[in-house]
């Protein structure tokens, strides 16, 4: 059974056009789930539909045994699909960050002792322990991304959604938060959902879906969505840095695989084909 | 107009810092040449922004703090006429789109400039306004009336630059120019400054965390560290020293990326960080051999 499941959704803002329309998907427990799509195609919209901060105007979306048709279960799916968005300074509230892990717990009732328990885990699941004590303000970037992270765990979702969580970081700061996901994702079997504009954060999921005019455009596994590279670009994407690289180098008559998408492929192409 | 910053220092709590806090500027020295493209990289936290809010006296710059030149202002005479300075020198900030406030297109585009020369008659401003908004690449006739919420994020952004580049600044400073812009929004973007710079504004310097864009962009670039510059020279010089980058936090563009592996297995490539050269190098290395 699915974890998560959209059915013919749509919503619109203004009643006029629709941000998302007839959308249907599906996310199997512990997927990594890259979302593509040029601004404005309704890949924000759909994560805050799916944490059932927006209700859908036609359709529904249930996670695991709750439905967004009925309101009584909004709590129950807010507190299994957790949001981590773009900017870590707007989402860290606290002057100690494990206060600010304690706030989303604490909201939902959770006991005192449990939150400690609970605190202790989030923090170790992104690494950042020692900071226990600290001020987020005193953070760097990618850990205060990576408290953020943890503040969602604390609740214990289901599902993580990444709303371009890195794209404000600098280059080690995204490294820091992107392997913390997959270690989240690969051994505690958090599903992860990551929006993102960044074509090599995309690589590294089990299937990619592109949005276009907040229609399911596209869906298959990352090889497959480059694969076609003029309706990739067609969709607003653009193809990785080093598959861009590789594809000019083809053209010009260098004699290298076809396909290849990460800068580690091209280069062991170029070193083997010589 | 050169930029030259000599022994700058600053730091967040004032003169009278204490002891134990650091300062965010610690004895910067830079000079941007007039005409350069130029990156400033560091990591979070470095420095970076802080520098470049000293370079049309946002942040003032203290007495005993060091020296600032842009071309003929000099920062550190109380007597400078910033007004003029933050003409020659446009600002445009993370998200600028952010900024916008009016209730047309055409509004916000002539604000800085009706602020900048309040001698220009309604007439001169209109003539000036349409100008920038044609520049950056958008349709003047349709958008001028419109709301600038109304537009889409990239749209949003240029009309954000349209407003800066209206007062005619011979340096044009960005901070993260390229952050939340989808692809082809970015390559759009990235291509209007480079017009800019190459008919327009003189001097160009971002700061910014991509490095595949200093790579590609840049002429030369510096690298922030903990208040400090680390390394300055060509962007070719500063991703060379391989050490430098790694240790501010920073990664190889994937031109050097592939650079360094081909070196690894003997294989040494002569170019610069553009991929152009790169393309180059390699055809002609591989292409004679098939």
């Amino acid at each position: 059974m699915p974890i998560l499941k959209a059915e013919n959704v749509s919503f619109s803002y203004d009643k006029k056009i629709n941000a998302v329309e007839n959308f249907s998907f599906s996310v199997e427990k512990g997927e990594y789930v890259a979302v593509l799509g040029r601004n404005g195609s309704g890949k924000s919209t759909l994560a805050k539909l799916f944490n059932a901060l927006l209700i859908p105007d036609k359709g529904k979306i249930t996670v695991g045994e709750f439905s967004s048709d009925d309101k009584k279960s909004l709590f129950e799916i807010r507190k299994r699909v957790g949001v981590v968005f773009q900017n870590p300074d707007n989402q860290l509230i606290a002057s100690i960050v494990e206060d600010d892990i304690a706030f989303g717990p604490e909201n939902v009732g959770v006991p005192r002792k449990e939150i400690g328990e609970r605190i202790e885990f989030a923090l170790k699941a992104v690494g950042m322990e020692e900071f226990r004590r600290s001020s987020p303000e005193r953070l760097s970037g990618g850990q205060k991304q990576r408290i953020a992270i943890a503040g969602v765990l604390a609740l214990t979702p289901e599902i993580l959604i990444l709303d371009e969580s890195t794209a404000m970081l600098d280059p080690a700061g995204r490294k820091e938060v992107l392997k913390v996901v997959e270690k989240l994702n690969e051994e505690q079997g958090v599903t992860v959902i990551a929006i993102t504009h960044y074509m090599e954060e995309a690589l590294f999921a089990d299937r990619v879906i592109v949005l276009d005019g907040g229609k399911l455009a596209k869906e298959g596994r990352p090889e497959e969505i480059f694969s076609d590279r003029e309706n990739a670009v067609k969709l607003g994407l653009e193809l990785p840095f080093a598959a861009r690289i590789a594809d000019e180098l083809i053209k010009r008559g260098v004699k290298i695989k076809s396909g290849i998408l990460t800068k580690e492929e091209l280069a062991e192409e170029l070193c083997g084909s010589k | 107009m050169r930029i030259e910053v000599k022994d700058l220092r600053f730091s967040y709590g004032g003169t009278k810092k204490r002891k134990t806090e650091k300062y965010a500027l610690d004895g910067v020295s830079l000079t941007i040449e007039e005409g350069e493209f130029f990156g400033i990289i560091g990591q979070t936290g470095s420095g970076k922004s802080t520098f470049v809010q000293h370079l049309n006296g946002l942040i003032p710059l203290k007495e005993g703090m060091g020296e600032i030149k842009v071309g003929n202002y000099d920062l550190s005479d109380k007597r400078v006429n910033l007004k003029e300075l933050r003409s020659k020198v446009g600002m445009v900030f993370q998200y600028p789109e952010y900024q916008l406030f009016a209730e047309t297109v055409e509004e916000d585009v002539a604000f800085g400039v009706k602020n900048f020369f309040p001698e220009k008659s309604a007439e001169e401003i209109k003539d000036v306004v349409k100008t920038a908004i044609e520049l950056v690449g958008l349709d003047y006739p349709a958008l001028k009336d419109k709301s600038p919420f109304e537009l889409s994020g990239g749209q949003k952004r240029r009309v954000a630059i349209a407003g800066v580049i209206a007062s005619r600044p011979e340096v044009l400073v960005l901070d993260e120019p390229a952050a939340g812009l989808d692809p082809q929004g970015k390559k759009d973007f990235l291509e209007l400054l480079e017009r800019l710079h190459k008919d327009f504004v003189r001097t160009v310097v971002i700061v910014s965390h991509d490095m595949d864009l200093v790579a590609e962009y840049c002429d030369g670039a510096a690298v922030f560290k903990d208040g400090k510059i680390i390394k300055r020279g060509t962007t070719e010089e500063v991703f060379a020293d391989r050490e430098c980058i790694f240790k501010s936090g920073l990664d190889l563009p994937v031109v050097e990326y592939l650079k360094e592996k081909l070196a690894e297995k003997g294989e040494k490539i002569a170019c610069g960080t553009k991929i152009s050269e790169f393309l180059d190098a390699v055809t002609q290395r591989w292409g004679g051999k098939t």
